[in-house]
Parts: C-alpha cells; structure tokens; sequence
C-alpha cells in the first residue's frame, strides 16, 4: 500500500452541475496531486448524499449547469450553505465555475424576473442578461499571471463590496459588460466563468490550489517539478486564436 | 437591387455564381446560396413547394449526414426521385445551392420529394419558411454550445420543427429529451419511433448518462410501439424489428451511432412509403456506404486510411469505442474554426484511455490541446505539429504498411480530405 499523503477533493454535484468540460478540472486536480506525489481521493456529492465531515475534506469543486440543473441542486445547496460558509472562512481552497460561482454568491435573479437565493460565500449578485458573452477569454492575474480560457454565460456577476477578481479582462467579456473584473478570489476560494479546461491550460492555478490544500493538511507542500511544456504550448496557440 | 428579377434569372445567375465558385475553388455552397437569398428570397419555398411528395427535414445533433444519406437510397430505392442537399452543407443558403444544382433553367425540379438535413438552428428559419410533411428527430446532444447556448435551447430547436411539420414527426424513443417533444404536438399530427433494444442502452448515452458512470438499463415510456426497433449489431451485419418480425442485413456502414440511425432512417421511409417491402429496404441498406467523412475509407498504398468526423464528446466515446485502435495507425486532427465550435472544453469530456497503448499523432490548429487532453489520460504522444498536411503526410509515410484511421473535427476534415486527393481518388463533394 501506498503511504503516499491522501488529499481528499470534494467533487459538488457532478450529476446536476457538469456542462462543458467541468470534469476536466478534476482530473487534473487527480493527475497532477498524483505526479506531486500524494495519493488523490475524490468524493462525489449529489442532492441527498450525506456531506462528510469538514475536517475530512482538502478541497472543493465546482462546475456550470444549465438552468435545469441549477434548479435540481439549489436547495440542496441552500440547506447547506453554512458548510461552505465555514468552510471558505477555515481557509479551504475552493473552485466553482460558472453556475455554482454564482449560486456561491448573494443573490442570481434570472432575465425573467425570478430571483434564486445564494449562499452568500461571495458578496456577489448576479444578473441574467439576454446577451450571451460567449467566447475566448484572456485575464492578467496578480497571483497566477496570465489565465487563459474560454466563457459562456448570460448571468452579470457585480461585487457588493470591493473584492479580489480572479484576474482582469485582457480579451472577453467577463464577470459583466460593465468593469473588466473577471471572477473572485476570496480567501482561498476562487469563483469564475472560465469553464471547463480552466485548469489544464493554467496549471499554476490547479497548484495553488493543491498546494493550499497540502499545506492546511500537512503543514507543508512538497511538491515535483512538472513538465508543462504541452500546456504551455496550447496557452500559446489559445492566446493567438479569435474571441 | 430589384426585388423581384424574373424567375428565370435568379437560376440563371445562380448557375453562373455557383459555377464561379467553384472555378475559384470554394465548395460551390455559400455564396451562390447567399446570391439567391438576396435577389430572389422566395426561391426556394417556391420551388420546393411543387413537389408531388413534399419535403422531410431530418435534424438532431448527430448523424444527420448519414442519416439523410440512407433516406435517400431506401426511398430511390422505392422508385422515387429524391432531391437532397446532398453536400453536407446543412444551412438554408447550402440548400439553395443544391437546388440550383438540379434545376432546370425554366425552373423545374426532377423530384418527387426533398429529403433535407437541416443543423437545429437553420431547420428552424427554415421551417417558417417551408413547412414539411415529414421530418425526423434524431437526437440532443451537447454540441457547439457556444453557438447554441444549452442543450435544452437546442431541444426547442428540433421542438419547433415538430411544430411546423404538416403530417408526420418521426421521434428517437431512447432520448427522453426528444421523445417527449410528442407530448406539445397537435392531434392531428402523427407521431412514430425508432428504437433500440434495451440490451444496447449502453453503447448510446443519452446526455443526462453522459457524467454518471452508470450505464442506462431502461427506456422511456413511449404511447406506441416504435416502428422499427434495432436489435442487436455485430461489425457486419444488424437485425431490426419491424412491425413485431425480426429481419437482418449485412451492412457496410461502421460505427455503433451510423447502425442506430439506420434504424432512424428505416422507420422514416416507412413512414413516408408505408407499403414498402422490408425486404427490399433490407437489400438497400446493404448497399449502402459511409457519407463522406463519416468512417469513409480511402485506399493508399493498398492500406485503408479512415476518416472519423468527431464533432461532440458523445460522438468522440463512440467513436472510440466502435473502432478498435489495435493494428492501426491513430491521428487526431483538431481546429477550432467556427464550424468545428471555438470551445475546447468538450475534449474533457471525453474519455482517451482506451488509446493508452496506441501512441497517437495530433494535429489541427489546436494538436497541442488535444495532446494535452491526451497527456493527462497516459495516452502517448508521437508527435503535434499544428500543420495538418505535413502531419498527414508523415502518417502515410512512417505508417506505409498499416492501415490508418484519423478522427478529425469538420474543418479539418475537409483539409485532409482535400490533402489525401494528392495521394488517391477522393470523391469531390460540392
């Protein structure tokens, strides 16, 4: 058996919230803790699964949906926003893209009116608009340099407070069409419409978030050197192609 | 210009468009497609609608090329002429274009019926335009989101084109996305099946099966038997019920998705002929050949090289698992031009393991995303190179003797297809 460090990931609604290539952020959570040498452990939670303890989970994870899917899980998610509260306080390192980004926030009133709760994670609100913002995306980060992505959403994030994007447009669109933030970092916590292959092409964000959760459990990082010299040859294809 | 030219102008004109196009080297579709549109907008409902048997729109998110493939030969095979937009071009403009392929300068089509495949948003323009008599729904599946926003915006798509269809509508009864497209229609509207036999379930996930990673084991309910359920299938060879008898064919036609919608097709003509023989639709089936680009096989140095378009993740697993990598050379071509869907996202959904002891070659104006995909599935890279006709020439030469198969986006495909002509006869599809 291995005695490889176990790093436990807390997969969020994989059934319901899974639209464009979320699973992709998982896998490469899975893959690169296992070339940095720790043994990846992945729980999935749907609606009426039980949540484990806190104190058992290194790191959470979180994709998009469709409407339909957004509704299937809202209550759910509702019922247990204190767990996430608690959690994104004790320093837990989080990504939630898309949907759950802006479920994760204070409030997401659709284009029709209706307005869906958050869990106030985030003192984010969030609008539908008609126009989709579809396309790729480019940010300049102060923590992980240039991101780079793709992004499909017609929900408007705006920050209740002032707050730390993720990182700022360079190409795209966006948290809204109004100011050129893109996504949230609070504590360790990283909300953002990049979808889907977010972390394959920056793995510099998949390492802090490894490294975060590394850190909390073991009091330390002990990380490898990775080749990244794929990715870093698709961020630079990615960065010449048209929105 | 003048809103209204005499008729005979518009095809007159068309004509010469199209044939300059395709002396320049384009594929003779759009922009003669776009003349007409603009000089002449009542064109083709004009035309089509002095049909004897009327039109069937055929749409859903894959295998509508080879779909609309197989309808047409089993209905030739009834004795009927079929006009189709036969190129693949599936936008309003393409059919345009094809009709002014096959028209006469006076205006007369040679056509009993027109058989169309339609993409989800244009069969939708189209439909308000030109009302069938028939249409057949194939499938929802996630494709090119950033072009249609959602899968359930996509099934409203094929939602209106049940609406608008005069007689028939034609339903997958394994997809509850589109079966239940049944329950808005209006009574006088009918409504058929095609199915599958539930031991099969696992060879087609649905999309709501695509991230689970149980297999499907029930089908949705449906009001009426299917017309024509598919069995089961070997590489080879199928066996269908139809109207409770069971009937087999040889078939020429790969891959698990083609297999199934032949199924598709087979309930559709009988639809439309209901007192054709299925015998006689059996022997037709046989006879049938992959659509271009769709597992379509050249000879090179006496080796097979097959093309496999991919164009969603469903389709990609499926792909993968109908057609074992052992033996053959793999190239993976993938661009992100607009009809291949900017978004890369989707290659994560797919699973690569089963090429884990296959290295691969990528290639396509995003080769090195896919071997990044790759990469993080344990699959070998040979090499990437961005330039698909090096890349392509670099397979046949160091894999000579061995057959090859390529899985390409659509835009790639039309490349290498037009970089194999060098090599071997390729069958022009303007």
């Amino acid at each position: 058996m291995s005695k490889k460090p176990v790093i436990t990931i807390l997969h969020l609604y994989p059934r319901d919230m899974n639209i464009y290539g979320d699973n992709g952020n998982v896998q490469v959570l899975v893959k690169r803790l296992e070339w940095h040498g720790y043994t990846p452990s992945v729980i999935e939670y749907n609606p009426e699964d039980t949540l484990p303890n806190l104190s058992d989970i290194d790191l959470i994870i979180g994709g998009g949906g469709q409407d339909s899917g957004q509704n299937v899980i809202h209550q759910d998610l509702l019922s247990n926003g204190k767990f996430f509260r608690n959690a994104a306080d004790d320093g837990l390192p989080m990504l939630l893209v898309c949907g759950l980004y802006q479920l994760f926030g204070n409030s997401f009133t659709t284009h029709t009116g209706t307005t869906l709760e958050g869990i106030r994670v985030f003192n984010t609100k969030t609008i539908g608009g008609k126009e989709r913002l579809v396309g790729n995306i480019t940010l300049e980060s102060e923590t992980f340099g240039t991101i780079i992505g793709y992004e499909n959403h017609s929900g408007q994030t705006y920050f209740e407070e002032p707050l730390t994007p993720l990182g700022l447009v360079r190409i795209g669109a966006g948290n809204n069409t109004t100011d050129d933030h893109e996504g949230v970092l609070y504590k360790n916590v990283i909300g953002t419409y990049l979808h889907g292959s977010l972390l394959p092409k920056n793995p510099a964000i998949a390492d802090y978030l490894i490294s975060t959760a590394a850190k909390r459990r073991y009091g330390e990082f002990n990380g490898q050197s990775i080749d990244d010299s794929i990715a870093m040859r698709a961020r630079t294809v990615a960065l010449t192609r048209p929105r | 210009m003048p809103k209204h030219i005499p008729k005979p102008f518009t095809i007159i004109f068309g004509k010469a468009v199209r044939q300059a196009a395709r002396l320049r080297g384009g594929s003779g579709s759009a922009l003669p497609g776009l003349f007409v549109e603009k000089i002449d907008p009542d064109f083709v409902p004009r035309t089509l609608k002095k049909l004897p048997q009327g039109v069937v729109v055929i749409s859903g998110t894959n295998g509508k090329t080879t779909t609309t493939k197989m309808v047409v030969s089993l209905l030739e095979s009834q004795g009927l002429k079929v006009f189709t937009n036969r190129t693949g071009s599936n936008f309003v403009r393409g059919v345009a274009a094809a009709l002014l392929g096959e028209i006469s300068v006076t205006g007369k089509l040679n056509a009993d019926i027109a058989v169309l495949e339609l993409d989800e948003a244009h069969a939708v323009k189209f439909v308000n335009v030109v009302k069938p008599r028939f249409s057949l729904l194939l499938n929802v599946l996630r494709d090119q989101l950033d072009r249609f926003g959602e899968i359930d915006t996509t099934r409203t798509m094929l939602k209106v084109i049940a609406e608008n269809t005069t007689q028939t509508v034609v339903l997958n009864g394994t997809d509850t996305r589109v079966s239940s497209i049944a329950d808005t229609l209006k009574k006088e509207q009918t409504v058929e099946y095609f199915g599958l036999d539930s031991s099969l379930l696992g060879y087609f996930p649905s999309d709501d099966s695509h991230h689970t990673k149980n297999t499907p084991t029930t089908l949705p309910q449906l009001p009426k038997a299917p017309l024509v359920t598919l069995k089961s299938f070997s590489q080879s060879s199928a066996t269908y019920d139809v109207q409770e008898t069971q009937h087999t064919t040889e078939l020429q036609l790969k891959g698990a998705y083609n297999i199934f919608n032949s199924a598709a097709a087979l309930s559709l003509v009988l639809t439309i002929t209901p007192n054709a023989k299925v015998e006689k639709l059996m022997k037709a089936l046989a006879e049938i050949t992959p659509a271009f680009g769709r597992g379509e096989t050249f000879m090179v140095d006496d080796q097979p090289v097959e093309l496999v378009l991919i164009k969603n993740p469903a389709g990609f697993k499926l792909g993968l698992s109908s057609y074992s990598p052992a033996g053959y050379a793999t190239l993976i071509a993938i661009n992100d031009n607009y009809a291949d869907g900017r978004d890369m996202s989707w290659l994560w959904d797919v699973d690569f393991t089963s090429l884990k002891d296959h290295p691969v070659y990528t290639t396509g104006i995003r080769a090195d995303d896919m071997a990044l995909r790759l990469h993080y599935d344990d699959v070998a890279l040979r090499s990437s190179d961005t330039d698909i006709q090096k890349s392509v020439t670099m397979l046949l030469q160091r894999h000579a003797n061995e057959p090859k198969r390529i899985y390409c986006t659509y835009t790639a495909m039309l490349a290498i297809r037009k970089h194999l002509a060098k090599y071997t006869k390729v069958e022009d599809i303007t």
